[in-house]
């Protein structure tokens, strides 16, 4: 079963790599990992994908738990949540292919960031299913570059993780 | 946040007061360049005292026998690059163990880090497995707080090693030194209480068992919880194993010790295992040696109480019903309330165990005319009166000393269970002989085992340690042809080792005696001798028989009742 697993963490030097390091050494997969500041600078929010058993997702928060520079670690997908991605995507939009590619951009709410003569870069926000499916909409021959950042994700309502 | 205020140290100033100020008493070390500032300030005092090992394996396994044998936390001091790599071996057995270890490393200096300079190894990189936790201190202002950080997570909630990664050019600089009293960290804090509830829940299942096993490991011995255990047993009447790591947590020469349990553990132990209805697992991790195949452990049906003070040892290879996650002392406390002293009625269990304990697994044959690996430990326990420490390498002598020696005493048995790293004894029992000064100190190891430290009997010369190191010498890697004999067709694969060193000349070219005992008879006689001697180190060689084999064995993969029993049964 997929996971998603949210981390507050000491922002300190090797912290993403115990945390990386930790899943590699016990087997673990990561689908996804993002990290970056909060809003207090002391502290980094990591969100993970993960899969597996309730067993071994267990076994994995408990382990994140034990390292000492992890101050808070939630499961996200145990209750009501909301996850989203950042995917840019760069698509060939010469004469013939502009239009469609406009309006399809459009139809998934993109937005167009960046335009050349035969070019689009088009950015593009919702949980990775959305994303998949615009990749799939698309005509796979016009797609020419695509980054996506990894799923971060937020508890609904009263669900908070903070210290 | 208290502090002790005094005036600008350099940092190599800084690390030597913090060992003074947490009363560390011996620093195992090996000097080098990184360490160069660190060594002049150890020269310059005598509070903390430093011991010359020869290489740096050997000055973590002093430390962490000088730890296991002491209660007390254990510090090696190292250099860079090669310092630290030596020193793995000794980080990567502690931390299997969860022992309290604060190593010290030296860095390349803060500007050369990362630029591949001479001695250079990322330290905080390839420990970081291997260790509770590791920081590289950058700058002298954070010094004495990483020292006593170090310190305070190496000694709290489940043990383990602390590597302080300290660049040379950290040690040079100069701040002003104030050591904390204590120290607060909002991600690390370990718990202490059980939950109230569960441990009721506990009492509850004790209480109505009518087939209840108390099984414990090393976190009992750890935790300094052995008399609560003690009277937790004695009290409700239950029979009790310990695992290889927990030995002497309960006397052994008690008869409701029913010996170690797993893979070389008793008929009786492993038995009682299986067919329990409730289990009390108390510091414990049912790992692969102790309960063999989880699958087959899962066929009979019970209910399982484990405490821990780590919630990641529970419920990690078996299903644990009754989950206590708390310190050892304070969950044995609470639960002894609630037993009231209670004694179910389990007659008909204990004569099961009895039946059971008939077997007499450990039996060997005593008329043999070359030594018996188990003869040896025999006498070793007879003449020692039970109360030697007993440090041990990996194999099968380590097997026959946790069957034979029969430890009362937790702490009295100091063994690498969870790495298994050959060349650990020697080293250990410098560090145990340190700590127990006028203590007898038995090494029981094999040929292979102690040539993977053996230049440790230079350091025993320098501080006159006079250790007794017992090697059974079979002339082979004993548990690897065992393994060999049973799994791989008999055919032995560089398990034999061709041209041993004469051990005699050996420990007497380090200026310490040696003895080769080769009849049975000469056994007794041989170890009086040697523990009669209190002043040197006594090397006895004990040519045995080479085709012993550890039992009863659990084989790898199979269920903890699907023992190999030895054929004079």
């Amino acid at each position: 079963m997929r996971h998603i697993i949210s981390i507050l963490v000491e922002n300190e030097a090797g912290a993403l790599s115990r945390i990386a390091g930790l899943f590699s050494a016990r087997g673990y997969n990561i689908e996804s990992l993002t990290v970056a500041p909060t809003e207090d600078a002391s502290m980094s929010r990591m969100t993970i994908v993960t899969s597996g058993s309730d067993d071994v997702v267990e076994q994995i928060t408990k382990q994140l738990n034990k390292l000492i520079d992890v101050v808070k670690v939630v499961d996200l997908s145990e209750a009501e949540h909301i996850e989203r991605e950042l995917m840019l995507i760069k698509v060939r939009a010469g004469q013939k292919e502009r239009e469609d590619m406009k309006r399809m951009a459009e139809i998934f709410r993109g937005r167009i960031i960046d335009v050349t003569d035969n070019t689009y870069t088009i950015e593009l926000t919702g949980d990775g299913r959305k994303l998949d499916a615009f990749i799939q909409a698309l005509d796979q021959g016009t797609i020419i570059e695509t980054v996506r950042t990894g799923t971060s994700g937020i508890g609904r309502g009263n669900r908070i993780l903070r210290v | 946040m208290d502090r002790v205020k005094t005036s600008a140290l350099s940092g190599a100033e800084i690390v030597v007061r913090c060992l003074q100020e947490e009363a560390v008493e011996y620093v195992f070390g090996y000097p080098g360049g990184a360490v160069l500032f660190i060594y002049d300030e150890l020269f310059k005092q005598d509070r903390v005292k430093h011991v010359l090992v020869r290489h740096e394996q050997g000055a973590v396994h002093a430390a962490d026998g000088y730890s296991r044998s002491s209660k007390k936390v254990g510090v090696a001091l190292v250099t860079s690059g090669p310092g630290v790599s030596n020193a793995v071996t000794g980080i990567a057995t502690a931390y299997m163990d969860s022992i309290p270890l604060v190593v010290i490393t030296g860095q390349v200096p803060t500007h050369a880090i990362g630029l591949d300079a001479f001695q250079e190894c990322d330290t905080v990189g390839i420990t970081r497995p291997i260790v509770k936790h590791n920081m590289l201190v950058k700058d002298v202002k954070d010094l004495a707080s990483a020292m006593k950080k170090a310190f305070h997570i190496a000694t709290t909630g489940r043990p383990g090693p602390v590597v302080v990664d300290i660049p040379k050019d950290v040690t040079a600089a100069v701040c002003e030194f104030h050591y904390p009293e204590s120290i607060s960290l909002r991600s690390y804090n370990p718990v202490r209480k059980g939950h109230a509830g569960q441990i009721k829940k506990a009492a509850q299942l004790l209480l109505e068992a009518e087939r209840p096993m108390v099984y414990t490991g090393g976190g009992v011995v750890l935790a300094n919880a052995s008399e609560l255990l003690r009277e937790l047993v004695q009290s409700s009447g239950f029979p009790c194993t310990n695992t290889l790591m927990g030995l002497g947590a309960y006397p052994a020469t008690d008869k409701q010790f029913l010996g170690m349990l797993g893979m070389h553990g008793t008929y009786e132990a492993n038995m009682a295992m299986q067919h329990c209805d409730v289990l009390l697992a108390i510091g414990a991790r049912f790992d692969d040696r102790v309960i063999g195949n989880p699958a087959h452990f899962a066929q009979n049906p019970r209910k399982i109480i484990h405490i821990d003070i780590d919630p990641s040892s529970i419920s990690k290879r078996v299903k644990v019903d009754v989950p206590i996650v708390g310190n050892i002392p304070d969950v044995l406390e609470d639960l002894l309330k609630l037993l009231h002293g209670a004694r179910p009625e389990i007659k008909a269990w204990w004569k099961q165990i009895e039946e059971w304990r008939a077997k007499d697994c450990l039996k060997y044959d005593r008329g043999s005319k070359i030594i018996k690996p188990q003869f040896v430990l025999e006498k070793l326990y007879e003449v020692t009166q039970g109360q030697a420490f007993v440090t041990s390498d990996v194999g099968q002598h380590q097997m026959w000393a946790a069957q034979f020696y029969k430890f009362d005493e937790p702490r009295r048995w100091i063994n690498s269970g969870g790495l298994g790293t050959m060349g650990f004894g020697l080293p250990a029992a410098m560090g145990v002989q340190l700590a127990n000064p006028g203590a007898t100190v038995a090494c029981v190891t094999g040929e292979s085992s102690i040539q993977m430290c053996l230049q440790e009997l230079s350091t025993c010369k320098q501080y006159r340690l006079p250790i007794k190191i017992i090697n059974l010498n079979n002339k082979y890697m004993g548990m690897v042809r065992q393994w060999q004999q049973f799994f791989h067709g008999n055919r032995y694969s560089e398990s034999y080792m061709d041209a041993l060193p004469d051990f005699v000349k050996v420990t007497e070219g380090y200026g310490h005696r040696g003895m080769l005992v080769e009849k049975p008879a000469d056994v007794e006689p041989a170890l009086r001798e040697a523990f009669g001697n209190k002043k040197e180190l006594v090397f006895l060689d004990f040519i045995t028989d080479q085709t012993e084999n550890v039992y009863p064995m659990i084989p790898g993969g199979k269920g903890i009742t699907e023992m190999i029993l030895s054929e004079d049964l």
